[in-house]
């Protein structure tokens, strides 16, 4: 068996059915994960004993939900309680939380098999994966090229079949970026929809945990089940779920779609700009209408990001001490201690980041910089409301180029900061987005981005599967 | 060319319980000028009458009962400490 040729429910029909042990599904993943992860090194932490063991333990039991018995990969900022959590920073190599996150709780619930945790940019800062401190992650249709970041282990492991979900976490293009690289399907919910319980925070006003899968149907299934308000975190939103999954199989016909010129102009690749404009005809073809919109300010939100993203990083990370967990650097007082810990601990994009935040952050500096972020930030959001007010989604590409080589932007970090600029203001406005593989360019993937209303994700869903439906794109598979 | 010099750069490290060596210093003093100047864009926009957004989501004073209810024990809170002592984290002695 092969999960290419399976879908959450497909997978689940056969356990019940008894045509496959949850046992032979988990080693199919571990099977799988060896075969593969020597190229593409998806996976930082294996669990295999547990997971084995577990699975062992649901085939006595009956299968009673969609998630019953079902491999899963989990970023590894995401605490998983007895197994081992880095975030990819030898900071945190020895770090062992103690508790589950509230996303896990709810896959635990449903008895999903965690195998283990995924690779990502230390501190999921990074676009390409390169920042990890353990080894980068490479992408499965070409191993020359990064899966993007930070969740690139996530989206490669979905990509290359190790397993049939993941789940990472977007606070500038995180899912969506690796998930358009690898030619798999990545939602940033709207913030506030699933619980930042137990995710290591980057930035906390903007980080979100979502779905990566290989069909839209899946990632609607993992939503539904991961999303929700949690008393333990202040910022998750008090309102109900919607029905994700009832959104699937839907017409779109008199959908209203904006496509903002700024989304196709420069610096966008020729065969990016070709695979959303067939896209787009597809759409029309479904019976959708589409009219050219501005986001006038979207060319200012990759330096309002990088303030504001820092500057909450800065704060953030100033947990990392070597006092109460992590690697600790002796030193000959206790500032002296907390200093070579740090130093030593984390990697240059965190400390580069750290110095920036700090400094937008710091006394004369914060009403030029980060206020003034902030303000940005405002007329970012106003943008989008604008134009949500008239349509249904804006369709744009993810990236504006396909997954890049190893090494190619890794020494210039104002170039790689740039290759988010299509992400990036979606986390700054809240709003949910997706990104389905929309076909091919020289070889590699190129991912088509909807946005839409915030706590919309069900009209992202309907237009997604709509579009799948219709092409072959997420049918393709990678030769390993 | 922007306006950071390196003794900025060293003052926002020792903000940031950070330590670099000279090279470091240097680097970071040249990258840092760089997003600085690139984040003078943000200049060419008015935003005298805009309010700043800290949070996409109006939530305010989210209260909760105070209830009593279990908490993580005291072994398992210093499960992960590099150093611990008499049931507590160990540092350095801060007084002289």
């Amino acid at each position: 068996m092969s999960f290419y040729d399976e879908t959450l429910s497909s997978l689940h029909t056969k356990i019940k059915n008894k045509e496959v042990t949850i046992t032979e599904l988990t080693e199919q993943s571990f099977k799988r994960i060896k075969e593969t992860d020597d190229k593409i090194h998806a996976f930082l932490t294996l669990d295999e004993e547990r997971a084995l063991a577990k699975a062992r333990e649901l085939d006595e039991q009956n299968a009673d939900n969609l998630f019953f018995g079902i491999p899963a990969g989990i970023k590894d900022n995401i605490v998983t309680k007895g197994l081992r959590t880095t975030c990819g920073s030898q900071l945190l190599d020895n770090f062992e939380p103690v508790h589950d996150a509230t996303v896990m709780n709810r896959l635990n619930e449903k008895n999903v098999v965690t195998v283990g945790k995924l690779n990502m940019d230390e501190f999921a800062m990074g676009s390409s994966n390169e920042n990890s401190s353990y080894v980068a992650a490479r992408n499965p249709w070409n191993t020359d090229h990064v899966p993007g970041g930070s969740s690139g282990g996530s989206a490669a492991a979905v990509a290359a079949g190790q397993v049939p979900f993941t789940l990472g976490s977007d606070t500038g293009g995180s899912i969506r970026q690796p998930a358009s690289f690898c030619g798999v399907v990545g939602l940033k919910p709207t913030y506030g929809r699933v619980s930042r319980f137990g995710l290591v925070a980057f930035a906390s006003s903007l980080d979100q945990i979502g779905p990566i899968t290989r069909t839209v149907e899946d990632n609607a299934y993992v939503l539904q089940q991961i999303a929700g308000h949690d008393p333990l975190d202040s910022t998750s939103a008090n309102m109900e779920v919607a029905d994700y999954t009832s959104a699937l199989n839907q017409d779109i016909a008199g959908l209203r779609i904006a496509v903002p010129k700024e989304y196709l102009g420069e610096g966008v690749d020729e065969g990016v700009k070709a695979r959303i404009q067939e896209a787009l005809a597809k759409l029309e073809e479904l019976g959708a209408t589409w009219e050219e919109v501005s986001l006038p300010n979207s060319k200012y939100a990759v330096a309002a990001y990088y303030l504001l993203a820092s500057s909450e990083a800065s704060a953030n990370l100033a947990r990392f001490d070597g006092v109460r967990y992590g690697v600790r650097k002796e030193g000959e007082d206790l500032l002296d201690l907390y200093k070579k810990s740090r130093s030593e601990g984390f990697g240059d994009e965190v400390k580069r980041r750290i110095m920036l935040g700090t400094f937008a952050l710091s006394s004369g500096y914060y009403d030029a910089f980060y206020k003034k972020a902030q303000k940005v930030r405002t007329l970012i959001r106003e943008d989008f409301e604008h134009v949500l007010n008239s349509f249904d989604v804006i369709l744009g590409p993810t990236v504006p180029t396909t997954a890049f080589k190893v090494g190619e932007n890794s020494n210039d970090p104002l170039t790689m900061y740039l290759k988010d600029i299509l992400t990036i203001p979606v986390n700054l406005a809240g709003n949910p987005a997706i990104s389905v593989p929309c076909g091919f360019s020289d070889g590699l993937p190129v991912g088509l981005q909807l946005i839409a209303k915030p706590f919309e994700e069900r009209t992202l869903y309907k237009v997604a599967h709509a579009y799948e439906r219709a092409t072959d794109h997420t049918k393709v598979k990678p030769e390993l | 060319m922007s306006k950071i010099t390196k003794e900025q750069v060293e003052h926002v490290a020792d903000l940031a319980r950070l330590s670099f060596t000279e090279a470091e210093i240097e680097e970071f003093t040249n990258q840092m000028s760089k997003v600085i100047d690139y984040a003078e864009v943000l200049n060419e926009l008015d935003t005298e009458n805009v309010e700043p957004t800290t949070h996409v989501m109006d939530v305010r004073n989210v209260l909760r009962e105070d209830n009593v209810k279990p908490s993580l024990q005291r072994e398992e809170a210093l499960k992960n400490a590099p150093k611990q002592k008499d049931g507590q984290f160990e540092v350095p002695s801060v007084l002289d």
